[in-house]
């Protein structure tokens, strides 16, 4: 009795050791990657083609002129371009092309997809903030294909928080919300690990029902005031937010949500 | 048993928190200068009259500067008098900060004044009108003539908590006062608050004032002066108004600038075309070589924990900026880029080294790391140079000739301000042409 009693704790422990490990690997990867790659593509498409419709259109126009043109020669002797595309229909790598070439006429040097995402929940307030060395520097253009480059990091760090329970495009309006209210203390040093991690409790309606600095510590330790002014101002950010854009489902993920507030990309210029 | 369930029970818990939790980074915000509402000073009635002071507007006139200040930095947005929603003396007890919020305001400053016994007493608060608190509250005591001071300094402490980093109002500007035709230049060592109130001249005019530089520990200054056509370096306090030769050095001297403790002074000596850097002990009167280059080495300006000095040579064809330790060993050039690079003065953050770049018949003020990388233009113009920084290392100011008449006739120099960022570009108002400006350290240190 007793050992069969025995097996069975053992075996069921075991079970529930495995079960503990292996479940939140299982959980993630068939739910969450596929919708990845699709909401991306649709996301930067959909938001950078509004504000510049106009322009767009017209490239798309003419894009299409020509490959009209290029059906009439298609319709000639045989010739070397022919055969490398035997039929009209786009192929991937092709649509690729289209796509890159629409975006070179957009003048992509200045404009990022990242702020064209944000300028679609603020349009007014945001302010090119990572290319402040870019302007700044009158004569030299280098800082600004270094910031290009970090600003791809970014991007791919942003990848983390998909296994979470917003859509990007949901993460994306409350990033831009917070954007617009954080008035970032511009007298911080660059060189200092300076990161603010907030503890949001959500009520529905996305107003904030209780807000706790989780390295609450050194707010008060000596030497640290760089720190404690700059969760004070993210606070102030996420208070001044106040109802944050919030799904109006699924409120059991995001009635607990944690934010970082890192203005080092903006201050180290 | 029960244990075990429990255990069973809390991983379960354990593991839905760590699935719960949405991490958001937020990497960037807005730059707009933070809108801050400062309240005029509520006049206590018990205040006695002093002298020929208008002490029912103090009040307002002491609010007037905090305000101008914060305007200048760029940094913050004082809001209209007429928005305000509250009268003084009631905001200072508890804002109601619902109210203020309305009109955008994030920040809220009210305060309090009462002249009693030949004495002006004054307390401040500053409230985060967000979190609805208190941030910081602060009382002085003085004599009644010096409310302008104590307005900067209630300037620097908003400062300081808002921004996290030392203000810089309670500090002067000298500055080099030029009168005339520029073959008559009378030029005069004058001083001013940094908000070009109170300017004062030091010397008559009679002979010719170079490069003042500002001891950053105390208010004494360095400069030189030609006394019959001799160049002589001279000491200055401010306080006292004595003033001394540091010496008589054979040749000509340049650019005199204190070490960062204030005992030391590095020149540059010129002598049959060549021109090496030296150092003074103030204490001892000892000159040590620093450097012994047959090529032309000047401005030089130590690091501010005084281990380094950046200094100009041409040893390598064209002006560049080299950086030394302060023994002379180690010299190492930092910059490469395209033009002459001249006037390196090292940040008294210890960051950045603000540098003059002249390029293609233009001048530029400019700012790099210490090693040379990160080098950023923030100003362009036909003339301009002399970059000294404020003591918390965040603002430039420098001088800048500019064609006076319409038909590009004369010459007038001002004073320029410009922050690190490369924004908030301001002219100084001086009383008169200006060049050669070195900022103080805050006067209440």
């Amino acid at each position: 009795m007793i050992r069969s009693l025995i097996y069975s704790l053992t075996f069921h422990s075991i079970m529930i050791l495995l079960t503990i490990l292996s479940l939140p690997f299982m959980l993630r990867e068939p739910i969450d990657l596929p919708p990845i790659v699709s909401v991306e593509l649709i996301q930067i498409t959909d938001k950078t083609s509004i504000p510049f419709a106009p322009k767009a259109r017209k490239i798309i126009e003419e894009k299409k002129k020509k490959e009209e043109k290029r059906l009439v020669s298609e319709q000639a002797p045989p010739a070397a371009k022919a055969k490398e595309k035997p039929d009209r229909i786009p192929l991937p790598n092709e649509k690729k092309e289209e796509k890159k070439m629409v975006k070179k006429k957009q003048n992509p040097e200045e404009i990022k997809p990242e702020i064209r995402q944000s300028s679609e929940f603020e349009k007014k307030d945001v302010i090119d903030t990572n290319q402040i060395a870019a302007l700044i520097d009158k004569a030299k253009e280098e800082e600004a294909i270094k910031q290009k480059k970090n600003d791809k990091i970014t991007q791919s760090s942003r990848k983390d928080s998909f296994a979470t329970g917003l859509t990007l495009s949901q993460e994306d309006a409350l990033r831009a919300q917070i954007f617009g209210c954080w008035s970032v203390p511009l007298g911080l040093p660059y060189d200092e690990d300076l990161l603010v991690r907030i503890k949001l409790n959500l009520k529905k309606d996305g107003t904030i029902m209780k807000s706790e600095i989780l390295d609450h510590q050194r707010m008060n330790t000596p030497g640290q005031k760089f720190y404690k002014v700059l969760a004070e101002s993210a606070l102030r950010a996420v208070r001044l937010c106040q109802p944050l854009k919030v799904p109006p489902t699924g409120y059991d993920k995001w009635k607990e949500i944690q934010l970082n507030f890192n203005p080092t990309e903006m201050l180290r210029g | 048993m029960r244990k075990f369930l429990f255990i069973i029970l809390l991983n379960f818990f354990l593991i839905n928190n760590s699935h719960a939790l949405i991490e958001i980074d937020i990497t960037r915000g807005n730059l707009d200068p933070l809108p801050i509402a400062v309240s005029p000073l509520h006049v206590d009635i018990k205040s006695e009259n002093y002298n020929d002071m208008d002490i029912k507007e103090l009040g307002g006139d002491i609010a007037d500067i905090i305000e101008k200040n914060f305007r200048a930095t760029g940094l913050f947005n004082p809001l209209k008098k007429e928005a305000f929603v509250q009268k003084p003396d009631i905001a200072h007890l508890k804002p109601r900060f619902e109210d203020w919020r309305l009109i955008k305001a994030q920040a809220l400053v009210t305060g309090k004044l009462l002249i009693k016994d030949e004495k002006l007493k004054i307390e401040f608060r500053l409230w985060d009108l967000a979190a609805a608190k208190e941030m910081t509250a602060l009382a002085f005591t003085t004599t009644p003539s010096n409310w302008r001071r104590v307005a900067h300094i209630i300037s620097d402490k908003i400062y300081e908590r808002l921004t996290g980093e030392e203000g810089y109002f309670d500090t002067r500007i000298i500055y080099v006062s030029e009168k005339g035709p520029k073959n008559q230049r009378v030029k005069k060592l004058a001083i001013m608050d940094q908000d070009g109130a109170n300017t004062k001249y030091l010397t008559l005019g009679n002979e010719l004032v170079l490069t003042p530089r500002f001891n950053p520990t105390n208010q004494m200054v360095t400069y030189m002066s030609y006394f019959r056509n001799m160049p002589r370096v001279y000491l200055l306090d401010i306080e006292t108004g004595t003033q001394e030769v540091v010496g008589n050095f054979p040749g000509m001297t340049f650019a005199p600038r204190f070490s960062p403790n204030g005992k030391k002074i590095v020149m540059s000596f010129a002598k049959d075309g060549n021109s090496d850097i030296f150092t003074m002990n103030l204490e001892t009167r000892v000159v040590e070589r620093i450097t012994d280059h047959s090529s032309i080495d000047t401005s030089p300006s130590f690091s501010p924990d005084g281990k380094f000095i950046a200094f100009n040579s041409d040893r390598s064809g064209l002006q560049q900026i080299y950086v030394m330790r302060s023994d002379g060993t180690g010299v190492k050039r930092i910059t490469f880029g395209n033009g002459i690079y001249g006037t390196p003065v090292w940040s008294p953050r210890g960051d950045l080294i603000a540098f003059t770049k002249m390029r293609k018949g233009k001048f530029y003020i400019g700012v790099m790391r210490t090693d040379g990388t990160g080098e950023r233009l923030l100003t362009e113009n036909f003339y301009q140079e002399a970059p000294s920084w404020s003591p918390n290392g965040r603002v430039i100011v420098f001088y800048r000739e500019t064609k006076a008449g319409s038909r590009g006739e004369g010459f007038t120099a001002k004073l320029w301000s410009i922050d690190i960022t490369g924004y908030n570009e301001r002219q100084l108002k001086t009383e008169t042409d200006a060049s050669d400006p070195s900022w103080s350290s805050l006067l209440s240190k």
